[in-house]
């Protein structure tokens, strides 16, 4: 029984370890709310503590929007920061913002709330 | 027929788009409905109200609100933000009354023995109500917590939402096991912990309604500034005042206003005279007064006259509006000490998970009997007690007031990184002439030789002049205009960077400067040196005026030296920097200023190209060096010193090149700013060890650390007030900042 307890119980640090992070790389790029920016303009809702899309793939040197719809009145959802891009935003409850960048380095850019929390990435091809 | 923007949530496949776009087509008079699934907008045309067109999308089980696609929806209006906050808030509190009224029953029933044993009599039908209401207030208080936790989940991650839920979801279930088959848990651990989850979810609400009002604080700084913009403007058009929406004023357009209203957008006096409060723009308590060909800012307020102006920044370019733009950008900027939070509390959540299983098997593995109740609270109170948040929040929340704070001291710090470093500057660069001085020169003294007179070198001097720009140049001119003297026609004109100047009238070649480029030229000073020596010594610039190789006299021109300048720079020495004077002047009149000022250290005769090396040189030395300059002329040294501060007189200042700008020409500003900026890494210090102290005392006593030693172990629901009370704690700490007075600020107001 106490074996039995003990490796459930590291079975659990492992499952932790495997979903929080070692899985974000794989389901990050597989999942549904990966978007390709093929368009010029991007939604992203920002509710219930995350962003949907979380992972957005962008074209390097193109311009293109981020329209941040903030759906949570929570006070954690407020700013999104673009540290990579020097850049940031209140969001206003429920009316679209719309922030444009032009990546110009390839590589993944995290998004996050102040507190980060709320996280996303963009990743610049 | 209109055509109405849609923003669509909700949308998660291309099967939504159908029945969203099925659903607007149903709705009476829509002749046409696109969707865009990857915008996630809806574009519908038609005889049709957008109310209609939301209800349809909700009805069809989507959410939509409008798109303003051609109005710049991006400017939050505050009191729209404010009204949503507010009703925010109440919505917590409600929550937080609902689940604390709920708690506290639950809570006094276990302690007064109300509820009978869950083995006795009626014991499991009573529990089990207390189950199904506690579940109730999971639901109304405490959903947002379960709905992020899941989401959160999904896209593997995990955050604060993540370690409520499964602290209270965990009491809530291990107690319900207990209710339903008391039998599976030894006698001794026949507990339940409903009031727990009750309470703590309650905590967490009022935690979350706090921090929300001690958030809106923090952001008044910018509120300030917004309020400063007037919403009307009194425009003379046809002969006549019309009161004109700001969004419509244009360039050029001439504005009335009268005494006691604010002055609408950024233009030039074109009739009258007033004196203007411009304190809430640069920080400056005394009215300014303005005449004719005066600038002007928004914002600023008309205390007597009545004048008009000529409107010359409108909209997004005026001053104020550069000036939001940049404190908002620089409030959410981080400055570097917060990278390590951030680098933490990214991985934060996952850790305490893992901690808080090690906990379980701890107990497991060691603990005393009931194995199985002391498990889940020491779980649990893990769970609860840690707080990402307060770590995430030490470090933008105090940026956010310090730079609020600079602001209206009319301070403006591009971003956090040079709050930063404005905190452990060692040296500061002065610029001498508009930083030191006034950098308005005027003609002070004419020396003439026996045989030439004042006159003469005055009316030669200006002459040649009339073709430079030069501040010192200006000043021989307008006090010749003064003078009325006639100007001779001048031919070959050349300015000798840094000596002077030469020109010829008459076919006589003329060298104005100083005396370097009369040695150059062989021309004999000695009877003038004397002169020239003591009008340097006085602080002044003297020039030497040649006519025909021979020389003829010197003109003075001096600068103003700032009522204020000696007092802030010895504030400045006050905090240990080393003040060091850069200047083009000669090293007589430099070191004169320098004297009077103060100052010990003088660099003269620079270059206007060489002052960027001069501070190079110096952070080659290891001095952290600020240069302050006009921002214009000095732009590569403001660029080379780690801080670089452009000193504006009001509004006519390249905000953009500066780490910080100074509204106000006064030197305090200088020193103002380091003392916020101090000030602000304090808050953000203590907010960092505070938070990180909390976390790493809080989990190791949260999984019993102390039992062992002194048979303690901590409530869950202390937990909770803990965990609620430290971001709130850290906002409040930020807060304190509103508050600060900077030495210059305590000395005027006493």
């Amino acid at each position: 029984m106490i074996i039995l307890v003990n490796l459930l119980g590291l079975a659990l640090i492992a499952l932790i370890v495997w979903w929080f992070w070692m899985a974000k790389s794989f389901t990050r790029h597989s999942a549904a709310n990966v978007v390709a920016a093929e368009h010029d303009l991007v939604a992203i809702d920002v509710e219930n503590g995350v962003y949907t899309p979380d992972t957005i793939h962008v074209k390097k040197g193109k311009t293109i929007t981020l329209r941040f719809t903030r759906k949570d009145p929570n006070p954690c959802a407020e700013m999104v920061l673009l540290p990579d891009f020097n850049t940031s935003a209140e969001l206003p409850l429920n009316k679209p913002y719309d922030m444009k960048l032009t990546p110009e380095k390839e590589g993944e850019f995290e998004f996050t709330c102040q507190m980060g929390m709320y996280r996303g990435q963009l990743v610049v091809e | 027929m209109n055509t109405h923007h849609l923003a669509l949530t909700g949308i998660s496949c291309a099967g939504c788009v159908r029945s969203i776009e099925k659903a607007l087509n149903a709705v009476p008079g829509v002749t046409k409905a696109e969707i865009n699934f990857a915008e996630r907008t809806a574009m519908v045309e038609g005889d049709v109200t957008i109310d209609s067109l939301i209800s349809a999308v909700e009805t069809a089980g989507y959410g939509a609100s409008m798109l303003n696609l051609d109005a710049d929806g991006n400017e939050t209006d505050m009191s729209e933000k404010e009204a949503v906050e507010q009703a925010h808030y109440w919505i917590l509190i409600r929550r937080f009354i609902v689940a604390g009224v709920v708690g506290a029953a639950l809570f006094s029933a276990a302690l007064f023995d109300w509820l009978p044993a869950i083995t006795a009599k009626y014991g499991q039908f009573s529990w089990g109500m207390a189950a199904a209401i506690t579940l109730f207030v999971m639901y109304y208080s405490g959903r947002n917590f379960y709905i992020g936790a899941w989401k959160a989940f999904n896209v593997n991650n995990a955050n604060m939402d993540t370690l409520v839920a499964l602290g209270t979801g965990a009491a809530w279930l291990y107690s319900t096991l207990v209710v339903i088959a008391p039998s599976s848990v030894p006698s001794l651990a026949q507990h339940a912990y409903y009031e727990a989850a009750a309470i703590i979810i309650s905590l967490l609400n009022l935690g979350q309604a706090l921090e929300m009002r001690a958030r809106g604080k923090t952001s008044q700084a910018i509120k300030r500034l917004i309020g400063l913009q007037a919403k009307t403007a009194r425009v003379v058009r046809n002969g006549k005042d019309i009161d004109v929406p700001m969004e419509d004023v244009q360039l050029n357009d001439i504005i009335r206003v009268r005494p006691g209203e604010k002055v609408p957008v950024d233009g030039v006096i074109t009739e009258g005279h007033s004196n203007l409060d411009e304190s809430m723009i640069t920080g400056e308590p005394l009215p300014v007064s303005k005449k004719l060909d005066d600038d002007v800012v928004g914002g600023t307020l008309n205390k007597t006259g009545s004048f008009l102006f000529k409107a010359t920044r409108v909209g997004k370019d005026t001053a104020l509006a550069r000036i939001i733009g940049m404190v908002r950008q620089a409030q959410n900027s981080k400055p570097p000490i917060g990278r390590l939070a951030d680098t933490i509390s990214g991985i934060f959540v996952p850790i305490v998970l893992i901690a808080a299983v090690l906990t379980a098997m701890l107990w497991f593995d060691f603990g005393p009997s009931p194995k199985a109740a002391y498990m889940l609270v020491a779980t649990m109170t893990v769970l609860i007690i840690a707080c990402p948040c307060a770590l995430g929040l030490a470090t933008p929340i105090s940026v956010m007031v310090g730079v609020g704070k600079a602001a209206e001291y009319g301070i403006l710090i591009r971003n956090g990184e040079a709050l930063q470093t404005a905190g452990k500057l060692t040296t500061v660069v002065l610029d001498k002439t508009g930083t030191v001085t006034e950098g308005r020169p005027s003609v002070t003294q004419i020396v003439a030789t026996a045989a030439s007179n004042k006159d003469t070198i005055l009316q030669l001097a200006a002459s040649i002049e009339t073709g430079s720009e030069h501040p010192l140049a200006e000043a021989i001119v307008s006090h010749a205009r003064e003078n009325n003297t006639t100007f001779s026609t001048v031919t070959d004109f050349n300015a000798i960077s840094g000596l002077g100047v030469s020109a010829k009238i008459e076919g006589q070649t003329l060298l104005l400067g100083n005396r370097k480029l009369m040695n150059d030229h062989n021309i004999d000073v000695s009877s003038l040196n004397e002169d020239f020596d003591a009008l340097a010594q006085q602080g002044a610039t003297p020039m030497f005026l040649a006519n025909a190789g021979k020389a003829a006299g010197i003109i003075a021109v001096s600068d103003p030296i700032k009522a204020d300048s000696a007092h802030a720079i010895k504030r400045l020495q006050a905090k240990g920097l080393k003040v060091v004077m850069l200047t083009g002047d000669n090293m007589a009149t430099a070191a004169a200023v320098a004297q009077q000022v103060g100052i010990n250290d003088v660099l003269a005769e620079v270059l206007p190209e060489d002052k960027a090396n001069n501070v190079e040189k110096l952070q080659q030395g290891g001095e952290v060096v600020a240069m302050v300059g006009d921002g214009i002329n000095d732009a590569p040294a403001l660029t080379q010193a780690n801080v670089g501060f452009a000193i504006g007189t009001g509004t006519d200042v390249a905000i953009e090149s500066a780490d910080v700008t100074l509204m106000r020409g006064s030197l305090h500003g200088v020193a103002d700013a380091i003392d916020i900026s101090l000030a602000t890494l304090k808050n953000i210090k203590q907010n960092l060890v505070g938070s990180f102290l909390y976390n790493t005392l809080g989990i190791p006593i949260a999984a019993g650390i102390l039992y062992p030693i002194i048979g303690v172990l901590l409530n869950p629901i202390i937990a909770g007030a803990a965990m609620a009370a430290s971001s709130v704690t850290v906002v409040t700490n930020a807060n304190r900042l509103r508050f600060f007075k900077t030495k210059s600020k305590m000395e005027s107001s006493v």
